[in-house]
């Protein structure tokens, strides 16, 4: 029995075999043959959001927290361009997306109809792919294509531009799902190669002074415990990116912290003076490497990632593997096994490598109890709220932040357990990202903790959403780090441009966030000392308001600096350690 | 270093601007591209003429085959190939002596005249893009009316074949 549908109708029904639950959006004209279908039907929920922007932050936050593609639904011009920030976060990346934008009938392209943008124009440079529906029939065969793409190889986000006249609902088709597809342009590696591999293993075995680097590629590749399993066989010294941060335990002593720009002190000295870097899953961004030209000039170079594109694009690899990290890393600990029984590993050389690590760690590795540092001012420093809220949530927490001095402080000092728990924006940097990234995590985990670590710059860029927070009840914990500046602007004022805070302050502009927060409906509680935190800290992550969204204003000290940070132009072991010290 | 490559694309809506938008997105400059279905239908081979050191040209290559609608890419001077291009160029022709002089330069270069007016000739001349060059400057800048390039188009020598 053929069934007859709309176009509207039969995207509906194809989200629903794809096996989408959620999907955020946003009505508009050239949508609303779509939203009517989604009115009709029930399996596919849509949540009502009060930002394009928000809603594919969100779509991206659900994504990085469960690994499936998270759905957007816009309506033409101001929706498509408004979705923009939020397709080039998820690009940058790699975050599996489907934006569905509506456009206007394929009659008005290209008169400058009301609502029109060329969307799959302006969408090009930050999609894995788009597509643009000519007739309702295809649509299926589109959108199986779209979650296939966007899923496999590297992820990406992936834009179907849907003309009104498509999703006309009265004009029916039959509709049915293709059950796979192949494409013959597009053929992702599945495995690595297994004579690289085992080079990859031989190598590993001779280094002195080996350091694992792990990525993003991890996380996303859902690779975590393939990693950890390689670490412990090896007992390599293992550092992450920022976007890498969970893929190891950030509490066990074989973990060196973060790498790069405010990488640790340990981690990036390790980097610098090893003769074996095991990349994974990274792709050596210039907030890793500093100055490629002084990265790591002893190091040869394995290097593991799925995009080919990735693979000697900033720093040569000495011994490429292209494939995804889960199946390449489980293939390695078979092959350093293997490998292990014929040579052990320079187990002598291990130590006193690990004996260097130990004495940078001691010199300035983080301080990762400060309750009772006292700052200059008297003021509640950045870094104890953090630590507040790690030993509240026991670090267990999925936490999102936005960008800027609490991201750095956030990545330093919460230490992440698991893969996905720690959700940002890396690669674009986007201010606003935090709450709707942490309003999709809690759709896609509704028990879970989530926490949003924000500043109050990043959080006035998408606080519209609160009101779609009190509309689904989410009850994300939101902590807000207000030093009443844009504090990563004036960080860099303070070291570049000799204190000259040039639009970064606004102390006397902020709005009451306590009443602003219960105006929709949530909790609010400010802090200004530690011993106010201690108790608001305690009150906010207490069982009693554990369905409810609390927003802690933490004042803290607006002159607090994010070090280590590495000097400009130079080698990883070129660090700024504190003010007025280089 | 001068570079040639062919690429098969799906013949597609939208493909070669994704293939454009590369080249401008990362930095990469075309100094020509030629492009046209092929004998099936559902391809187009496009020959780009770039420059590049080897390290630029592997980070197109692995560009070009990360866009889902490119098939295949090979660098053509990676091996011996052969190269084309085609022109039309209008010569001014005034007086006898002078288009004795454009028509037997034409000969030599063996290209055709495919139009003719008493002031102009308009000739047809194909080969690889240094002949192009010679040509027109046998025939002398200032005679010179108006000149339009297909841009190169290039093929594998021997029995080598660029298929999916």
């Amino acid at each position: 029995m053929t069934e007859m549908l709309s176009g509207g109708e039969i995207l509906i029904r194809a989200l629903q075999d794809e096996g989408v639950e959620r999907i955020f959006g946003y009505p508009g004209g050239a949508a609303l043959h779509i939203y009517d279908a989604i009115f009709k039907q029930q399996r596919v929920e849509h949540i009502l959001v009060r930002h394009e922007q928000a809603a594919t932050h969100m779509a991206d936050g659900y994504a990085r927290a469960t690994g499936n593609p998270g759905v957007v639904l816009v309506t033409s011009g101001p929706g498509a361009t408004n979705a923009i920030t939020g397709i080039a976060t998820a690009y940058m990346d790699s975050i599996p997306m489907i934006v569905i934008s509506a456009q206007v009938p394929h009659e008005v392209i290209g008169t400058d109809a009301f609502q029109e943008t060329d969307m799959i124009g302006i969408s090009r440079p930050i999609v894995k792919h788009s597509f643009i529906v000519r007739t309702a029939s295809e649509i299926p065969w589109l959108v199986k294509q779209a979650f296939y793409i966007s899923t496999t190889g590297r992820p990406g986000p992936i834009v179907i531009d849907i003309p009104k006249d498509t999703t006309d609902p009265n004009e029916l088709f039959e509709y049915s799902y293709p059950d796979s597809v192949s494409l013959r342009s597009y053929k992702p590696a599945l495995k690595g190669h297994s004579g690289q591999i085992r080079k990859a293993a031989v190598t590993m075995l001779k280094a002195k002074r080996p350091v694992i680097y792990a990525g993003g590629g991890v996380v996303q590749g859902g690779a975590d415990e393939e990693l950890v399993k390689v670490a412990r066989l090896t007992g390599f010294p293992i550092t992450n990116t920022l976007m890498g941060l969970g893929s190891f335990p950030g509490d066990d002593p074989q973990f060196l912290g973060m790498l790069g720009m405010h990488g640790t002190f340990e981690s990036n000295n390790a980097m610098h003076h090893s003769d074996l870097i095991i990349a994974v899953g990274a792709r050596f961004d210039d907030r890793v490497t500093n100055n490629p030209a002084k990265f790591c000039p002893g190091a040869t170079i394995i290097h593991i990632d799925i995009d080919p594109a990735s693979i000697s694009k900033v720093i040569p690899a000495d011994i490429p593997i292209v494939g995804p990290a889960k199946p390449v890393l489980a293939e390695l600990h078979v092959a350093l096994e293997t490998e292990m029984a014929k040579h052990p590993i320079d187990q002598l050389s291990l130590d006193e490598w690990w004996r260097r690590i130990a004495l940078w760690r001691q010199e300035h590795g983080l301080d990762h109890d400060q309750h009772d540092r006292k700052s200059e001012s008297g003021q509640l420093l950045p870094q104890q709220v953090i630590q507040a809220v790690y030993r509240a949530t026991e670090g267990n927490a999925f936490v999102t932040s936005d960008v800027g001095q609490h991201q750095m402080f956030a990545a330093q000092y919460y230490k992440f357990r698991k893969g996905r728990q720690w959700i940002n924006s890396g690669g674009l940097g986007t201010m606003g990202f935090g709450l709707p990234a942490a309003m999709g995590v809690q759709f896609a985990v509704p028990d879970a903790t989530v926490v949003c670590i924000t500043g109050e710059g990043s959080f006035m860029m998408n606080m519209q959403e609160l009101s779609t927070c009190m509309q689904y009840a989410l009850p994300i914990k939101i902590v807000n780090l207000n030093n009443e500046a844009l504090g990563m602007v004036k960080q860099w004022q303070d070291m570049q441009y000799g204190g000259r805070y040039s639009h970064s302050t606004y102390s006397d502009a902020l709005p009451d966030f306590e009443q602003l927060i219960r105006s929709f409906g949530h909790h609010s509680f400010t802090a200004s000392s530690i011993d106010e935190l201690d108790s608001v800290v305690d009150e906010a992550f207490s069982p009693k308001l554990k369905d409810k969204l609390v927003f802690i204003n933490a004042y803290v000290d607006p002159d607090e600096h994010v070090y280590p940070m590495f000097v400009k132009g130079g080698s990883l072991e070129d660090m700024v350690l504190s003010k007025g010290l280089a | 270093m001068r570079r040639l490559l062919a690429v098969l694309l799906e013949n597609e809506a939208g493909a070669l601007s994704r293939v454009i938008g590369l080249f401008a997105q990362r930095n990469y400059n075309i100094e020509s591209l030629t492009v046209a279905p092929t004998e099936d239908p559902t391809l187009s081979r496009l020959t780009l003429l770039t420059e590049g050191d080897d390290e630029k040209i592997e980070q197109v290559t692995k560009h070009l085959n990360r866009l889902i609608e490119v098939v295949k890419v090979n660098d053509l001077t990676d091996g011996a190939h052969i190269e084309r291009e085609l022109m039309l160029i209008k010569i001014r022709a005034e007086g006898n002596v002078h288009r004795e002089e454009i028509f037997r330069t034409c000969e030599i270069f063996r290209g055709d005249v495919v139009d003719v007016t008493q002031e102009s000739y308009t000739v047809q001349l194909t080969g690889p893009t240094k002949k192009l060059f010679a040509f027109m400057r046998a025939i002398g800048e200032t005679s010179i009316l108006e000149v339009v390039r297909t841009g190169v188009s290039g093929i594998g020598r021997g029995d080598k074949i660029l298929e999916l």
